[in-house]
Parts: C-alpha cells; sequence; structure tokens
C-alpha cells in the first residue's frame, strides 16, 4: 500500500480547444490538508469538478487506496469517499437542519411501500453531529435559513464526514465569511483532518490557507506550478506566485523604464 | 458557585438543555405554512355564520354542498400544491379537466366500451400528459409556466377538435345508465353514509323531501376523495423520504442534485400527479353531470394555485402544504356557495378571490422572512 490515500496523476481537462487543466498532478496522504491555491480563471473549479466526478478526466488517472478508478457521475465519487461541499453548499434554507443533513439520504423505518422517515432518528443525529463541532443546534427543525453564514458552513461539511467522506474537497469554504467565522469554519477543518480525512481546500485566500495547510499547490492558467510543503515555502512567495508575481515584477520594471525616459 | 453548578448539572441531569427555550404552541403555529389559511377559514365561517346563519347555508343539505364545491377544487389545489412545492407550476390541469371528460364519454358512448375500461384509459392518459409534461420541463429546462400553457391550450384545442369530429358536438351525453352495475365507476359517483342520512331523515333531524326521503342523501364522493387526498399528501410531505425530496427539489434544485436527489423524477412525478388529479375531478364531475362537455375545468387551474397560495405555498416552491391547500379550497368552495345565501351580488365573488389570493402572497412573504431571518 503506498503512503497515498488518494492521487490524481497528470489529470488534463479540455473543452473543445480550450485546456482548462493540463497535467496537474496532486496527492494526498490521510491527514493532510493541501491547499489548492489560484487565482480567477485559474482552473480551480474545473479541477474541482474534475475530483468530484462532474467532469471526466481527458488524460491521468486518479488512484484511490492503490486502486484506478472511473467516476461516471458524482454519486460514483461519493461512493467511494470523496466528498464535494460546493460554494453553494447545497443546503436549502427554507428547511430545518435535519432536513438538509440528510437530503437526499434519509434514514427510513417502516415496512416496504409504508416506509417513512425516521426523522426522530435524524434528529438526534443531526444534533449531536452539530454539537460535536461545538454547533449548539437549539432546535433542529429550526430552518437553516437561521443559522450563521459559518454554521451552515459546517453543516455542511459535517453532512459530508458523516456520510463517509475519506477525502474532503472544499471549494472557497471561507470566502464569503467574516474573520471570526472563517477561523471558527477552519478550526474545524483542521479537526476534521487530525481524525484521519485528507482535505482539498480550494481557495485564493493566502492568509487562511497558510496557517491550516500542510502542503500547497498553486495553480495557473490550468497548469500547476507544483506542490510545496510548508517548510519550503513562506507566504509571501505563495502570495506572489498566486498573483503571477513574475508578471508584476516585470511590470514594476517596465514602469521605471518609462519613468526615466520620461525624466530625461 | 458550587450551588449555580449544581442547578445546570441537575438540569443536564433532566435530559434538558438548558438553552433551549421553551416554544410556545403559538410560536411552534406561525411556523407553519398553514397559518394563513387556517386564520383565513375560521374568519369566513364567522362571517357566514353571523350574516347567513339562519338561511339554511349550514344545514346538512347546504354544507355538503359547499364541501362538494371545497372538495372538487381541493382535489385538484392539493396536487397543484404539491407541484408547487416541487418548484414548478401547471397551467394545464383545467384542459385536462375537459380532455379526461371526453377520454371516459367517448369510448364508452361511441365505441361500446365497458365504463371501467374507458376511466382506465382516461387515467393512462393522464399519466402519459403529465410524463409529457415533465419531461419537457425537465429536459429542455423552460419555464414550467410557459410549457404548460402551452399544453393548455393544445388539451383544450385537441378535446374540442376531437369530439366534434367524432360527434359533432361539444358535448357528450348518456352517461348516467353505464354506471350502475361498473365495477369501477361508483368510486366516483357514490354517497357514501347513506344509512346515517336515512337515519338522520327518519329522526327528522334533517330537511326531507316530500316524499320523505332525506334532502342531503349521503356525503358526496367529491369529500371523501378531498379527505383521502388530503391524509395522503400530508403523510408523503412529512413523513417520508421522497416527500422531503418534494421540498428539495423546490427550494433549490442545484444543491438537491449535489447531495443525490432524483430531481427530474421528483419533477416528472409531480406532473404526473396534478394530470391524475385533474381526472379524478373529472370522473366524479362527468358522472355526477352523466355527460361530459368540451369546456368542463376552464380556469380551474388558476383557481387550484390561488387556493394552493392562500393554503401557504410560496411561488418559489420548496415551501408549503397540503393542508394549507384543502384549506384555501375549503374558504373559496364557501364564499363561492356562501354569497348565495347572502345579499351580495353573486358577481363580487372574484373581487374577493382576488384579494384573497393578494393578502395571501403578502403574508407568505413576511412569513417567509421571519422562518428564514438569523435569529
Amino acid at each position: 500500500m503506498s503512503e497515498y490515500l488518494v492521487q490524481f496523476n497528470n489529470i488534463s481537462k479540455f473543452f473543445g480547444k480550450v485546456i482548462a487543466l493540463k497535467d496537474v498532478t496532486m496527492k494526498l496522504k490521510k491527514g493532510e490538508i493541501m491547499c489548492l491555491l489560484g487565482d480567477n480563471g485559474a482552473g480551480k473549479s474545473t479541477l474541482i469538478k474534475t475530483l468530484a466526478g462532474v467532469h471526466k478526466p481527458d488524460e491521468g488517472e486518479i488512484i484511490f487506496e492503490d486502486q484506478k478508478i472511473v467516476f461516471d457521475s458524482p454519486r460514483d465519487a461519493l461512493d467511494i469517499g470523496i466528498g464535494t461541499v460546493y460554494q453553494d453548499l447545497a443546503l436549502v434554507s427554507l428547511m430545518s437542519v435535519t432536513r438538509n443533513f440528510f437530503m437526499g439520504r434519509e434514514p427510513q423505518k417502516g415496512l416496504p411501500f409504508f416506509r417513512t422517515f425516521d426523522i426522530e432518528k435524524a434528529n438526534t443525529i443531526a444534533a449531536e453531529r452539530m454539537g460535536q463541532i461545538g454547533i449548539d443546534v437549539r432546535d433542529p427543525s429550526q430552518a437553516v435559513g437561521t443559522m450563521s453564514g459559518g454554521e451552515r458552513q459546517c453543516l455542511a461539511i459535517s453532512r459530508a464526514i458523516y456520510f463517509g467522506a475519506k477525502v474532503l474537497v472544499l471549494d472557497e469554504p471561507t470566502s464569503a465569511l467574516g474573520v471570526h467565522q472563517a477561523s471558527m469554519v477552519l478550526k474545524y477543518i483542521v479537526k476534521a483532518a487530525s481524525q484521519g480525512l485528507a482535505v482539498i481546500l480550494i481557495t485564493h485566500n493566502v492568509h487562511h490557507a497558510y496557517p491550516v495547510g500542510n502542503s500547497f499547490t498553486v495553480l495557473n492558467r490550468g497548469k500547476s506550478m507544483g506542490t510545496f510543503q510548508k517548510k519550503d515555502i513562506s507566504r509571501e512567495k505563495l502570495l506572489s506566485m498566486m498573483a503571477g508575481g513574475e508578471e508584476l515584477d516585470k511590470l514594476e520594471v517596465e514602469l521605471k523604464e518609462m519613468d526615466r525616459i520620461e525624466n530625461n | 458557585m458550587s450551588v449555580k453548578s449544581e442547578s445546570i448539572q441537575s438540569k443536564k441531569d433532566s435530559g434538558q438543555d438548558e438553552r433551549l427555550k421553551k416554544i410556545s404552541p403559538l410560536r411552534v403555529l406561525l411556523n407553519r405554512p398553514e397559518l394563513g389559511a387556517l386564520g383565513g377559514s375560521i374568519l369566513v365561517f364567522i362571517f357566514f355564520g353571523i350574516v347567513a346563519g339562519d338561511t339554511g347555508m349550514f344545514s346538512a343539505y347546504g354544507t355538503l354542498n359547499f364541501l362538494d364545491v371545497s372538495a372538487n377544487l381541493g382535489i385538484i389545489a392539493i396536487a397543484a400544491a404539491m407541484l408547487m412545492i416541487g418548484g414548478e407550476f401547471d397551467l394545464s390541469i383545467g384542459s385536462m379537466i375537459g380532455f379526461a371528460g371526453i377520454c371516459i364519454a367517448i369510448p364508452a358512448i361511441y365505441w361500446g366500451w365497458p365504463l371501467w375500461t374507458s376511466i382506465i384509459f382516461a387515467f393512462a392518459m393522464a399519466v402519459l400528459i403529465g410524463y409529457f409534461n415533465g419531461i419537457m420541463v425537465v429536459k429542455t429546462g423552460l419555464p414550467s409556466f410557459i410549457v404548460t400553457l402551452a399544453m393548455l391550450f393544445i388539451l383544450r384545442g385537441a378535446t374540442l377538435a376531437i369530439t366534434r369530429l367524432i360527434t359533432g358536438r361539444t358535448q357528450v351525453p348518456g352517461l348516467r345508465v353505464l354506471i350502475e352495475d361498473d365495477p369501477i365507476a361508483w368510486l366516483f359517483a357514490t354517497d357514501t353514509f347513506q344509512w346515517l342520512f336515512t337515519w338522520l331523515g327518519s329522526m327528522k333531524l334533517i330537511a326531507l323531501r316530500t316524499d320523505g326521503t332525506p334532502l342531503a342523501t349521503g356525503i358526496p364522493p367529491s369529500v371523501i376523495w378531498f379527505i383521502a387526498l388530503t391524509l395522503f399528501a400530508t403523510w408523503i410531505l412529512m413523513k417520508t423520504r421522497y416527500g422531503n425530496w418534494i421540498f428539495a427539489s423546490g427550494g433549490d434544485k442545484v444543491g438537491a442534485t449535489n447531495v443525490g436527489v432524483p430531481v427530474g423524477r421528483v419533477k416528472i412525478s409531480l406532473f404526473i400527479g396534478t394530470a391524475v388529479a385533474s381526472t379524478i375531478f373529472a370522473c366524479i364531475q362527468v358522472l355526477d353531470a352523466g355527460s361530459a362537455d368540451t369546456m368542463r375545468g376552464t380556469l380551474k387551474e388558476l383557481e387550484a394555485i390561488a387556493a394552493a397560495v392562500v393554503g401557504g405555498c410560496l411561488l418559489t416552491g420548496g415551501y408549503g402544504s397540503a393542508i394549507g391547500a384543502a384549506l384555501g379550497a375549503i374558504i373559496f368552495g364557501t364564499v363561492s356557495m356562501g354569497i348565495f345565501y347572502t345579499d351580495v351580488d353573486t358577481d363580487w365573488f372574484k373581487v374577493f378571490l382576488g384579494a384573497m389570493m393578494l393578502i395571501a402572497v403578502v403574508f407568505n412573504n413576511y412569513i417567509r422572512k421571519k422562518v428564514t431571518e438569523t435569529k
């Protein structure tokens, strides 16, 4: 058995003439948090959807627990244990915490044809799970719309873990949150990883990623610029790589040049 | 200090979360979608109790009369409400009623089919048309408003054209004689609890005809169907996995799909539901009248949607209840019949219907904000 829980090797994805991803490789161990960083249009969304089974990669392979895997649908990815939490969280704000938690996978009881949604059991589990992450759901039948952004994010993550995710793919979990809420979510992510999950954290916010990440993969224009362990790279270096630092350096030189010409 | 920790301890021992505020029953009721309709129906009954209390409106005969009208509307309103909770509309309900009517009448009268086979034929057509509506909406992603508006015209036109082609007329009478001894028709054509009414009549507790039989002969089939469907729909919505899928599909289609809810299948089944409910409506009315009319059911789709909205369904989906829609239907049915017992000109009914709907929408919007507000 290899040391990696999941490996994405040389993943490429094309849409017609557009090269959305080219030779992206990522490897994750259990308990590792890998941050996937990239500016807008870097290919983050395409990569997530490929990991989640929405897109099939045109090249490359996905190896999960030493077995080569091909996803035909998002359901397949869920079934083997890749849980994706999208930015919209897939929560319905008019529905209760419990009904959201078990949406699509409701526990049932009773005889065939008269099976009912076991709402008592569902309420208990939902309240217990939310309690474990320190969110006090006063009433699991309250609408999700009454929860804060951070609480909703934690609910979505907690749901993915409860339904057997071994690899957690989180799409911009902190982008819409304030400082306090973001730190609550990040704390929960670290806790989840410490229990043996592998986490892929997609973000464009280095300040959120750097404190929690073990390794960092930077994506730029569909290509990976490499994966770096935390000890090998500084926050500033990451930031400048993401923003296309070289381009900015070049721009600075050019501006100075113009300045010099004008002054002469 | 020790006293304080003890008190917390004791609360924990009692199994109660000390941070859980006791919610008053009123507060629970406020969070239910049918609250507005419940209040509305109570007001309506108080109003007619005062204005028309001594006119015979609330006699056995009068009561069954307005219940029958409410129940007929209720049958389609409940199906429309479930579809609305699932996030879609069906404007073809009224046309489907007319179409189902001739699906029963033409085979039975002109082709010599036994009545029960033509009833089954009508239901089979309903399933097909509902399926078609659903698959069109799901596959094309067009608004159901447009797809079913098209179906409204197609079905009404086809009903008229086919009927005239085969019979040369727009009405198909002569069904009444076929009802007796039919193995299925009684489901839609028999008054139940007749013994009760006969007994009440013999005790002189209810009004009698001159020949001594009671004026009200039994509970009309529409009322039985209405009660059964209300219970069934409520059970589905509140107690089953499929019910959760309906709320999820209407609340957030993309989110529901992402967590594995078969949104397409849910919506298609709900469209089949409205078409089948329209056919139940058609069976009851056609067998009661003994004839099918090509214009039967005109504008019923709007009344059904209005009843669902008054019952607390949001136009945007994901919220509502079957009991609410049932109460909405009772409000409209009661007012439409009750108005005959008052001095008010019946022309005012439509004004009332519209005003009621506006008030309901404003009220529902307010409730939705309340429900999703961060506390």
